[in-house]
């Protein structure tokens, strides 16, 4: 293992520790610890599945269990056919009645149409391509590896993919849904309580499928209003020696700026990286020295990532690299 | 019970043609008498009978002994190759639970994990679970049915080779770094855009293991429809044989799909054929379906085998019979025909409409019922008897546990909405292997324990049987029971690492705890089984106090099977039937002797099992393993798109096959019918509906129609899902040549037919004619059939739309290339004289190959050509 890979999975560590004191007790990403109405709909169908079969479970072994080893004579021939259709036909009939008419009636409301937000989600290898579009817009706001909803309201989810299939995943807001490339499928999630939680992708998407997460980050309403009016905004991008290091090394290539002569769409959108949560698809922290890291060698921590390494670089220029993006908030 | 003359002894053919089979058919006494069974056998005829037929059925020794194809030796080296890859497939699964075992892991690669755990799942389904139940059951098959072999034991063989070397290869592909890498299901577009050689390994190496598994399963078929012993009814035949055939007809329904996709994804890997690039109008999707509707019906056909074994141990347990046993076949049906409209809740993410999804929620719930009443009829059993606990039934109640478990969790992820938070999290890992390991691995190994007397005439160690059970069970749950949560907290499948701290590690940590657990216990198994047990006492002959005639064979083995076929009455003969062992060793019953020394087994009718014919079966041959291993070759070149020897093989194997034909089968008999013992004489050569051969073709083209529908179902999908199918202005095939190869082809397969039908009824010149204009016409067909996609020169990789016609025409010449050999074959028989006015078997064998060819070719004709002018 690279003193690099070490480091920066002491980073990851740390990040994750401060991501489990944001969420509940059973981690970021449990369906357990729903924080929207979808997830906690299905909670409360999984808890009522749960005891039914925990019920039948012990009811069906520990017959068995008594008639093979505690009553093990012969016993009446009437009783015994009776089993197999009270058993097999009849019990299952009135149960499994019950259930599909409690777990498929929900199905309409986890699809419901949303207030008027709509985001669009791309899955690329190994990261997300966010599009904003307020009710009314006729151009996104476009950010990339983080996904942020107001709380109390519906907003669509829109999801297609680059190249491969993948699957958009928030377990404590809602259930996921396939993302193919030339097809877009939709969804919706409400969120009810504010807070940050982990997103993963579900679908196996190639070599780093385990490396393409994201942080979802459910505000208040008005505090969602203001961080997309702010997200909406040019970056303010200042001038100095970090900004020219981006700018020499092609960066603008494939990552946009807002705001800069940098407008490459194969990477994700920098604009306003600085203001989120984590970096690479939600696998480092966002700090300078993570930043380092990555852009020296992303293949270190991400497999097959097609962003190059950038360990040529002069310690000072990669600092200065590191600072400047840290700074687009 | 009243005796019956057969037909054939008293109308000898007055009311029908001279050639009908009816003239050739059966002769004398059927059934037996009580008293012609009482009479007994003069012990020196009884000698010098059982020396015959030792001598027929002796198992080559020295290295020739890898030459044999009979039953008891291609199912021990079937099933313990499916073993050892089974093993494998384990120690890969072990590894994966190394690297998962901490957070941040580097034991494995990203790369190396992924082609770990495909490699994992495809080897389990591939190369374990199907191949394991047909090891099985030709093993054990024969001897339920009274029978001495398979009816083709040259094809078990040949199944058996092909298994060996697909699996060697698409294993062994492990060890250079190069294995598949993308998940047992392959989807695409990550599949087909695969740089490396990973994804041809799985689509050429297990579509060969594919073709290999069908053969099987035909010959299983016809097996059980045909080679039971004389009045064994339908409705008496032991329950294994009832799976035996559900089984066996949902892998010929089954496997197929797959193959029409493999055939359509390796087009695209190979020739950039677009069929699942979204760009050029293909679907990602279709792979999806055709995958799924071979997938979920393959979860039953694991599992279905494995019911069929405790159905047979749990009446022994019980000592009585089976209790409810039309409940149980009418259930194994039903599940067989529900597994093939459940295969959507694989695909419960992909964004299909509501109504689907409650539509295949409902349905995949009601497989429940018959689940439910198969368990409840073994429960049933079990209280009417007197239950001995021994130890197959404690490795049962342990599956017991451990499916219904799975089973309940199976009902929650039924629920669309339910499964989409856990699908594709380690929730459906805890799920699958749940009931993988109660439907199959603990009903299998408590079947080993219970069939190894027989298969081995020693008995496994009960104490390392109890070591094993507790180990496997609770390093099981250990691992598994766990996973249940990983998943919930949100842990994906497939994934090489994941971050601490949030809250998966030492669950993650305890299931790989639990997983070496599992792989003691496998170890004292696998030494249990493989331990020299020379010093050991021989077991009784029937250990168990079973009822069912697998329990009549001799000990120590003689490998003639049943000394003489019985005559069966009862479900439980053993338990039932008075002196019926005694009387089977003593050779009172049926074909007791081998006076030419030939391998002879009965063939019966398909319902009553009324005596039709000796069969005389093929012995030791080597031709089976050169027909593989080319067979072999036309797979694997292609994988390192190295297409010269690849169809230098195919023509080899084709060479093999059609030696092995000529030499082996439909050979004209010295004598018209045979003394069959009990006053009964039967015809030696039979041919169309009474010969298993035709049976054979019949079957195997069900199977091959279900591929080539899979195909037509793909150009409907396309259709259906996609706008731009057919493309604005495009070309469809030229309609005049699409004719002209119709009319060719109906053409051939008249002249075929007509062939078939006026042998034996004008003069062989004319017989000649027709099969002389067959293969000509035949030839025309397909050069106009190609032309009709290649006069419009449309180019496969531009869209979909071409694609599609020139797969389907693809499929149809070659199907017609085949067609055209065996006209050849017949052609080339009647002139050497293999086929007479009276020995027809090959032409009414080729006549039905040729029904289904002329219904492709009309479909073909009709999808390429008519319809897209139409709509």
């Amino acid at each position: 293992m690279t003193t690099r890979r070490r480091r920066a999975i002491a980073v990851r560590a740390g990040l994750a520790a401060a991501l489990t004191a944001l969420a509940a007790c059973d981690g970021p990403q449990s369906v357990l610890s729903p924080a929207g109405d979808d997830a906690s709909q299905l909670t409360t169908l999984f808890w009522v599945m749960l005891v039914g079969a925990v019920v039948l479970w012990t009811a069906m072994n520990g017959f068995f269990f008594w008639i093979t080893r505690i009553r093990t004579g012969e016993m009446s021939r009437k009783w015994a056919e009776a089993l197999i259709i009270g058993g097999g036909i009849l019990f299952p009939v009135v149960v499994l009645t019950a259930l599909l008419s409690y777990g498929l009636t929900i199905m309409p409301d986890q699809r419901a149409p949303g207030d008027g937000l709509r985001v669009r989600i791309t899955g690329e290898q190994w990261w997300w391509r966010v599009e904003y579009w307020s009710e009314g817009a006729d151009a996104p706001v476009v950010s990339a590896n983080e996904l942020r909803l107001p709380a109390g309201l519906r907003s669509d989810i829109e999801l297609t993919a680059a190249r491969v299939i993948h699957s958009f995943w928030v377990p404590a807001l809602g259930g996921k849904m396939d993302m193919f490339p030339g097809r877009v499928t939709e969804t919706s999630l409400a969120p009810h309580t504010p807070g940050t939680y982990r997103g993963q992708c579900a679908e196996f998407c190639g070599l780093s499928h385990a490396l393409m997460a994201f942080r979802a980050v459910v505000l208040p309403e008005d505090e969602f209003d203001a961080w997309l009016a702010r997200e909406a905004e040019d970056s303010a991008a200042p001038p100095g020696p970090g900004r020219d290091v981006f700018m020499a090394e092609g960066c603008g290539a494939c990552h946009t700026v807002r705001g800069t002569e940098a407008a490459g769409q194969v990477g994700p959108d920098l604009t306003h990286v600085g203001s989120r949560q984590s970096l690479a698809a939600g696998i480092l922290p966002m700090t300078s020295d993570a930043l380092v890291d990555w852009i020296a060698d992303p293949e270190a921590f991400k497999p097959g990532v097609e962003m190059p390494g950038y360990d040529h670089l002069p310690q000072e220029d990669m600092m200065a690299l590191a600072r400047w993006l840290e700074g687009l908030k | 019970m009243t005796d019956h003359i057969l037909p054939g002894s008293r109308r000898p053919g007055v009311e029908e043609t001279p050639f009908e089979a009816e003239a050739h058919g059966p002769e004398g006494i059927y059934p037996p008498t009580e008293e012609m069974l009482r009479e007994p056998v003069d012990p020196d005829v009884a000698k010098a009978q059982e020396a015959r037929l030792r001598k027929a059925w002796k198992t080559p020794t020295g290295w020739r002994y890898w030459s044999a194809v009979n039953n008891s030796e291609v199912g021990v080296w079937y099933s313990m190759t499916a073993f050892v890859f089974m093993l494998l497939a384990g120690i890969l699964a072990l590894a994966v639970r190394v690297q998962l075992a901490v957070p941040d892991n580097d034991f494995l690669s990203a790369d190396r994990f992924n082609q770990f755990f495909t490699m994992h799942g495809s080897a389990m389904m591939f190369l374990f679970a199907v191949p394991m139940f047909e090891a099985i059951s030709i093993l054990i098959l024969p001897a339920f049915l009274g029978a001495r072999d398979m009816p083709f034991p040259r094809l078990s063989a040949y199944g058996y080779w092909c298994f060996l070397i697909g699996g060697v290869f698409v294993m062994g592909s492990i060890l250079f770094g190069v294995a598949p890498d993308a998940g047992w299901f392959m989807y695409p577009p990550l599949a087909t855009q695969h740089s490396g050689m990973g994804s041809d390994i799985w689509l050429l190496g297990l579509s060969f293991i594919e073709v290999a598994s069908i053969a099987a399963a035909v010959e299983l078929i016809v097996g059980v429809l045909k080679c039971r012993p004389p009045g064994m009814r339908v409705n008496i035949m032991p329950l294994y044989a009832w799976y035996v055939l559900v089984v066996g007809g949902m892998i010929l329904f089954a496997f197929p799909p797959l193959i029409a996709g493999d055939f359509l994804f390796e087009l695209e890997r190979s020739f950039d054929w677009p069929f699942f690039d979204p760009t050029r109008g293909g679907d990602p999707m279709l792979w999806q379906h055709l995958f799924w509707i071979f997938g979920h019906p393959e979860v039953y056909i694991i599992f279905l085998p494995s019911i069929a074994i405790a159905a047979m141990v749990v009446p022994t347990a019980a000592q009585r019979p089976i209790v409810g046993y039309s409940w149980i076949v009418l259930s194994a049906v039903g599940t067989g025909f529900l597994s093939f409209g459940l295969w959507v809740h694989h695909m419960f993410t992909t964004g299909l409409p509501t109504i689907s999804l409650g539509f295949f929620s409902a349905a995949s719930e009601a497989v429940v019922i018959p689940t439910g009443v198969q368990l409840f009829a073994f429960a049933a059993t079990l209280m009417v008897g007197k239950v001995r606990m021994s130890l197959p039934m404690l490795w049962i109640s342990g599956a017991l546990a451990i499916f219904v478990a799975g089973g309940l969790t199976g009902v929650m992820v039924a629920i669309a909405p339910f499964d989409w938070q856990v699908h594709d999290t380690y929730f459906i890992v805890a799920h699958l292997h749940y009931t993988l390991f109660g439907g199959m691995v603990f009903p299998v190994i408590g079947g080993v324990y219970y069939f190894y007397p027989f298969i081995r005439k020693k008995k496994l160690s009960d104490r390392m049987g109890r070591w094993a059970f507790w180990l496997i069970f609770a390093g099981f749950n250990l691992t598994f029971l766990p996973m249940h949560l990983t998943g919930l907290k949100g842990m994906p499948r497939r994934v090489f690492t994941y971050p601490g701290d949030i809250g998966w590690d030492w669950l993650n940590l305890v299931s790989s705890v639990g997983a070496f657990v599992i792989a003691a216990g496998f170890a004292i198994f696998a030494w249990d089984l493989v331990r020299p047990k020379g010093r050991q006492a021989d077991p009784a002959r029937n250990p168990w106090g079973a009822g069912t005639l697998e329990w009549s064979h001799e000990i120590p083995e003689e490998f003639w099977g049943v000394r003489s076929i019985p005559h069966i009455t009862s479900r439980y003969p053993l338990w039932d039937q008075p002196d019926l062992v005694a009387r089977m060793d003593a050779g009172r019953f049926y074909l007791p002797d081998a006076e030419e020394g030939r391998r002879e087994t009965m063939i019966t009718s398909v319902i009553d099992a009324t005596p039709m014919q000796v069969l005389r079966v093929t012995g030791p041959a080597w031709v089976t393993i050169w027909a593989a291993i080319f067979t072999g070759g036309a797979f694997i070149f292609p994988t390192f798109h190295w297409y010269p020897p690849a169809i230098i093989c195919g023509g080899l194997a084709i060479a093999c096959v059609i030696y092995w034909l000529w030499t082996s089968t439909a050979e004209i008999p010295e004598k018209e019918k045979k003394d069959a013992g009990l006053g009964l004489k039967l015809p030696i050569y039979v041919s169309g509906p009474k010969a298993a051969g035709w049976w054979g073709v019949w079957i195997t083209m069900l199977g091959d129609s279900t591929a080539f529908a899979s195909l037509v179902f793909g150009v409907f999908f396309y259709w259906t899902a996609r706008p731009d199918f057919p493309p604005e202005g495009t070309d469809h095939a030229a309609w005049a040549l699409s004719l002209l190869a119709l009319a060719l082809l109906v053409g051939s397969w008249a002249a075929t037919f007509g062939a078939r039908y006026l042998n034996g009824r004008s003069h062989w010149r004319t017989v000649m004619t027709s099969l002389v204009a067959a293969p000509l016409l035949a030839a025309a067909g397909c050069a106009a059939l190609i032309f009709a996609v290649r006069v419009p020169d449309l180019q496969p990789t531009t869209h979909v739309y071409p694609a599609v016609l020139w797969a389907l025409t693809i499929w149809t010449v070659v199907h017609v290339g085949a067609g055209i050999i065996m006209q050849l074959y017949c052609l080339a028989a009647l002139l050497a004289g293999k086929i007479t006015p009276r020995h027809d078997a090959p032409l009414w064998n080729i006549t039905l190959y040729w029904h289904f060819i002329c219904l492709t070719v009309i479909v073909t004709v009709a999808v390429t050509a008519g319809l897209p002018r139409l709509l």
